[in-house]
C-alpha cells in the first residue's frame, strides 16, 4: 500500500510534503482566531475544489453546478440533526448517498444522451438553479427564510455532533483535505486514474483499447459528487446556517472551480495552492481596504474575475506546473505532474 | 379563473417573449458565425438595462428613444471585446474559452453592483401605467412597445444578413472558415463586427426590458441562463429558432407563474432545457450537427 | 485454419454515399492479410465497422465464433481486437510509458504488471530511449510506433492495422515489417493491414484483399493481385492496361 503510494515519489517532495503538513498541524496554536478561520476556508475550498478536479481534471466533464452537492450534502446532514437529533457522522452517510444519487443521475442522463461540452457544463447549471428554486420553497428545510442549527457554546467541543471551536473545525477540515489529497494520489496511479485521463484526452482511442467510456465517467461523476457533500456537512455545522440562495447559487460553483483553474486543472496539488492564492489574496485585499475605510459589495468578487481572466490568458495550465518545476518537482514539460 | 386571465397573461408573455427572442438572437449570431459561448451574454444585456436606466434618471430620454444609441455603445463593446481579448482564444479548448467569459461576465456583473449598488431601480416613463384594450384583452403599454421595438430590431437583422454584401460576407465565416479565408475576408474583423452586432442586438433588448423590468445586477447571471435555455431550445445556429425559442420561454414563464408562484416560473424554462438536452439537442428549429 | 475473422457481406452508407456495398472476406487465424485499394475505396470504413465506430447496415461480422457487429469498440477490443487509427491519436498530454500503460490495463490486473507489460511492449517498438517523454513531443514515425505499441499492449488476437507505415522511411518500414513477422511467427498474432505502401504489403501478407468503390474486386496471393488486371486497372487507369 505504501508502494503504491510512495514511487515514484522524488524525495524532495515528499520532505516538502511533510514539512507542510507538521506546519500546518501546528499552526492553531501559534495564531489567533482569525487566521484559524481564513485558513479552515482556504481548506474548505481546496477540498471541494479537489472534488471537483476529479471531475474534470481527471475525467474532462466541466461541472458548473457543484454548489448543488454542497448543497445537497449540508441540507441532509443538517436536516436529519435538526429534526431528528441523529449526529452529523452518521448524517453524512444520508449526504453521501444523496449527493452520489444526484450525480449519477446526472451523468447518466448527460452520458446516455450524449450531452457533452458546454452543453454538459448547462446542464448542471440548470440542476443547481432547479435545487435552488426548490429549496426556496421546500418548508421542512426552512426554505428561503433559511434553516438554522443551535449554536453552540464554543469552550466545549463535541465532537459527535460537531458542536465546537474554529480549532475543532480546523482539524477536521485538515484531515478531510489531506484524506482527498491522499486519495486522489492513489487515484492517479490506479486503473480508474489511468482511464480517466485517457478519456479526457482521446475518447475515441480510449474506448479502443478497451475502456468502457460511461462506466469510468460514472464512476468520476458520482465519487466526485460524494466527496463534494462531505464538504458541504462541514461547512452546514460550521456556519450553522444554510440558504437556498447562498449555498446552490451559482456564484458558489464559480468560486469553488476557481481554485482549481487558477492553480492547475487535472494536478494534485493545483486545487490548494489556487485556493490558498484566491483566499489569501481576496482577505489582504479585504483588510488593506477596510484599512483606507472602504467597504464596497463586490469587489471580491471582481478581484477573482480579474485573476481568473489573468490566469486564463496567461497560465492555461494554471500556477502550479510552472511553480513545481522552479521546485524541481514534477516532470517538465508535463501537463500530468506527480504533484 | 376566467379564460381571459390565461390569455391576458399568454398574450403578455409573448409580447415579453419577443424581447427574449431578440437577447437570444444575439447570443445566437455569435455562436452561429464566432463559434464562441458567450457566458457575458447577459451581463451585456444588463449593462445595457442599467445604460438605459441612468440616461432616465438623468436625462429622462426614454429608453425606447435611446434603444439606438445604447446599441451602438454595447455595439463598440462587444466588437472590442471580441478583438482584444477572445480572438486569440478561438483555438484554444473548450473550457478554455468558457471561462474566460466566466471571467468577464464575473467582473461585469460585480463591477455593475460596485456602481449601482444592489437595490433595483427603474424607469417610470409616461405610459408605465397605460394599457390598451383589444377586445377582451388587456395589454400593458410598455410591453406592446417593446414587442414592436424587438420585432422591428429583429428584420432589420434579417435583413441586414440576407441583403447586404457584409451580411452575406459573415455568413460564409459561418458557413466555411478555410473556405471564407481563402475567399480573402478578413474573418478576424468580420468575427469582431459579429460580436459587436450580437452585442447590439443585447443592447436593444436591453434598453427595451428597461421598460419591462427592474433592474439589479444578479439579472446578469439570471439573463444569460434564459439566453443560453431559449437557443438551445429553439436551436443552436438558427435565427428563427432564437425568435421561436423567446417566444415559447416567454408563454412558459408567464403561465408557470401565474399557475404556480411566480419565483418558481424559471423551473419551468429549465426543465424545458432538460428535455431538450436530452430528447432534441438540436433544439426545435436547428440542425442535426453532422 | 479455420477463419479468426469473417466478414460477410457488410455495407454502410453515409446519408446516400455508399461506402462499403457487400464486402465478404476472412482472415484466418495466424495470417496476415492486407486490405488495399485506391483512396476512397472503403478501407478505413470497413475497419471501423469491424472494431465497432460503426454499426454495419448490412452483414455480419463474426470474429473467434461470435458475431460482433454492433458492438461497442471497447467490447471488441476486450473480445480481442486491437486497433491502430489513421491519424494517430496519441494521449497528448500522458507519457510514452502512461499511453502504453492504458493500452496494457486491458489484458493485465493491476497497475505494476501493466507497467511491466508496456515496458516490454515499448522494446519491441523501439522507443525504448523514449518512455518518459509526452506523446505530444513525438515525431510522426514515433507517433506511429506508438499508436502500435498501445494497441499491442492490449493483448489481442487480431490486429488491425490502419496504414501505419505511411510516413515511415525504408529502413523503419523495414524495421515494422520485421517486427510484426515477429510477432506473427512467435505469438501467432492474426494481423489485418490496410497499405498503400506496397514494399510492406508484398513483404507481410500471404493474402490480399482489394477495394475499389466499396467492393472487393480481387483477392489472393500478392503475386495473384498483382497481376490481376481489374487491379491494374483501378490503379493505374483503363488506358494503361
Amino acid at each position: 500500500m505504501s508502494e503504491l503510494l510512495l514511487s515514484g515519489v522524488p524525495r524532495r517532495a515528499l520532505v516538502l510534503l511533510a514539512a507542510l503538513l507538521a506546519a500546518l498541524v501546528a499552526f492553531p496554536l501559534l495564531v489567533n482566531d482569525y487566521f484559524i478561520t481564513v485558513l479552515i476556508l482556504i481548506l474548505y475550498f481546496a477540498y471541494v475544489g479537489q472534488a471537483w478536479n476529479i471531475m474534470m481534471g481527471f475525467a474532462g466533464q466541466l461541472s458548473l453546478g457543484h454548489a448543488l452537492y454542497v448543497g445537497l450534502g449540508a441540507y441532509a446532514a443538517a436536516a436529519l440533526y435538526v429534526h431528528f437529533g441523529i449526529s452529523p457522522w452518521i448524517g453524512l452517510g444520508a449526504s453521501i448517498v444523496i449527493s452520489a444519487a444526484a450525480g449519477a443521475a446526472i451523468g447518466f442522463l448527460a452520458f446516455r444522451f450524449g450531452v457533452a461540452g458546454v452543453y454538459f457544463a448547462i446542464l448542471t447549471i440548470a440542476f443547481g438553479e432547479f435545487a435552488r428554486i426548490g429549496f426556496d420553497h421546500w418548508h421542512w428545510v426552512g426554505g428561503s427564510a433559511g434553516f438554522f442549527l443551535p449554536v453552540a457554546n464554543y469552550t466545549r467541543n463535541d465532537l459527535l455532533y460537531l458542536r465546537g471551536s474554529p480549532t475543532m473545525f480546523y482539524y477536521l477540515f485538515l484531515g478531510i483535505t489531506v484524506a482527498a489529497f491522499v486519495l486522489c494520489h492513489a487515484l492517479l496511479r490506479s486503473r480508474a486514474g489511468y482511464y480517466w485521463l485517457a478519456i479526457r484526452e482521446s475518447p475515441e482511442a480510449a474506448q479502443a483499447l478497451g475502456i468502457d467510456i460511461f462506466r469510468y465517467k460514472m464512476y468520476a461523476v458520482t465519487l466526485s459528487a460524494a466527496m463534494t457533500s462531505l464538504g458541504g456537512v462541514l461547512f452546514a455545522f460550521y456556519y450553522n446556517n444554510l440558504f437556498p440562495e447562498q449555498v446552490f447559487h451559482i456564484s458558489r460553483s464559480i468560486e469553488l472551480i476557481l481554485g482549481p483553474i487558477i492553480g492547475g486543472i487535472g494536478t494534485l496539488f493545483g486545487p490548494i495552492i489556487g485556493a490558498f492564492l484566491l483566499t489569501a489574496l481576496a482577505e489582504s485585499l479585504h483588510e488593506v481596504m477596510a484599512a483606507f475605510g472602504i467597504d464596497v459589495p463586490g469587489i471580491k468578487q471582481v478581484f477573482y474575475g480579474f485573476c481568473l481572466l489573468l490566469v486564463v490568458m496567461f497560465l492555461p495550465d494554471g500556477v502550479w506546473p510552472p511553480l513545481a518545476r522552479r521546485l524541481g518537482l514534477g516532470r517538465a514539460p508535463s501537463k500530468r505532474s506527480e504533484g | 379563473m376566467p379564460a381571459d386571465i390565461y390569455l391576458n397573461v399568454a398574450v403578455s408573455g409573448l409580447l415579453t417573449g419577443l424581447v427574449y427572442g431578440l437577447m437570444a438572437l444575439g447570443l445566437s449570431v455569435i455562436f452561429g458565425v464566432v463559434r464562441v459561448v458567450n457566458f457575458a451574454h447577459g451581463e451585456m444585456m444588463t449593462i445595457a438595462m442599467y445604460l438605459a436606466v441612468a440616461l432616465f434618471a438623468n436625462y429622462k430620454l426614454d429608453p425606447l428613444v435611446m434603444m439606438v444609441p445604447i446599441a451602438v455603445v454595447l455595439f463598440v463593446l462587444g466588437y472590442l471585446m471580441q478583438r482584444g481579448l477572445i480572438s486569440p482564444f478561438i483555438n484554444r479548448p473548450e473550457h478554455s474559452q468558457f471561462m474566460l467569459l466566466v471571467a468577464i461576465a464575473l467582473i461585469m456583473v460585480n463591477g455593475l453592483l460596485i456602481v449601482f449598488g444592489p437595490d433595483a431601480q427603474s424607469v417610470q416613463t409616461s405610459y408605465s401605467y397605460d394599457s390598451f384594450m383589444v377586445g377582451r384583452l388587456i395589454v400593458d403599454a410598455t410591453k406592446v412597445y417593446a414587442g414592436a421595438a424587438a420585432v422591428a430590431v429583429a428584420a432589420a437583422l434579417f435583413a441586414f444578413f440576407r441583403f447586404t454584401l457584409i451580411g452575406k460576407a459573415i455568413r460564409a465565416c459561418a458557413d466555411n472558415y478555410a473556405g471564407a479565408l481563402v475567399v480573402g475576408l478578413n474573418v478576424k474583423s468580420l468575427y469582431a463586427l459579429t460580436f459587436g452586432i450580437g452585442a447590439a442586438c443585447v443592447g436593444a433588448a436591453g434598453a427595451m426590458m428597461a421598460v419591462l423590468v427592474d433592474v439589479t445586477p444578479p439579472l446578469g447571471p439570471a439573463y444569460t441562463l434564459l439566453a443560453f435555455v431559449i437557443v438551445i431550445t429553439g436551436g443552436l445556429g438558427s435565427m428563427p429558432g432564437a425568435l421561436l425559442g423567446g417566444l415559447l420561454i416567454g408563454i412558459t414563464e408567464a403561465l408557470g407563474g401565474l399557475f404556480f408562484t411566480p419565483s418558481a416560473k424559471s423551473m419551468f424554462a429549465f426543465g424545458l432545457l432538460v428535455l431538450v438536452l436530452l430528447f432534441r439537442p438540436q433544439g426545435i428549429l436547428g440542425k442535426r450537427p453532422s | 485454419m479455420a477463419a479468426l475473422l469473417a466478414v460477410e457481406g457488410i455495407s454502410k452508407s453515409f446519408r446516400g454515399l455508399r461506402a462499403v456495398q457487400d464486402v465478404s472476406f476472412e482472415v484466418p487465424q495466424g495470417e496476415i492479410v492486407a486490405l488495399i485499394g485506391p483512396n476512397g475505396a472503403g478501407k478505413t470504413t470497413c475497419f471501423n465497422m469491424i472494431a465497432g465506430v460503426f454499426r454495419p447496415d448490412a452483414g455480419r461480422v463474426t470474429f473467434a465464433g461470435a458475431r460482433i457487429d454492433g458492438h461497442r469498440s471497447d467490447q471488441i477490443c476486450r473480445a480481442g481486437i486491437g486497433r491502430t487509427f489513421q491519424l494517430v491519436k496519441p494521449f497528448a498530454g500522458l507519457s510514452v510509458m502512461e499511453n502504453v500503460m492504458v493500452g496494457a490495463l486491458n489484458a493485465c490486473a493491476g497497475v505494476r504488471e501493466a507497467r511491466d507489460r508496456a515496458r516490454q511492449v515499448i522494446e519491441q517498438l523501439g522507443l525504448g530511449g523514449k518512455t518518459d517523454l509526452l506523446a505530444a513531443s513525438l515525431t510522426l514515425p514515433d507517433r506511429k510506433r506508438l499508436e502500435v505499441a498501445r494497441a499491442l499492449a492490449t493483448g489481442p488476437r487480431l490486429l488491425l492495422l490502419d496504414e501505419v507505415m505511411a510516413g515511415l522511411r525504408p529502413t523503419e518500414t523495414d524495421h515494422m515489417v520485421a517486427l510484426f513477422r515477429e510477432l506473427n511467427a512467435t505469438l501467432g498474432l492474426t494481423i489485418l493491414l490496410i497499405e498503400h505502401v506496397m514494399r510492406a504489403v508484398m513483404a507481410l501478407s500471404g493474402r490480399v484483399i482489394v477495394l475499389h468503390h466499396g467492393q472487393v474486386i480481387a483477392s489472393g496471393t500478392p503475386a495473384q493481385v498483382t497481376r490481376d488486371p481489374a487491379v491494374l486497372e483501378c490503379y493505374l487507369g483503363e488506358e494503361a492496361v
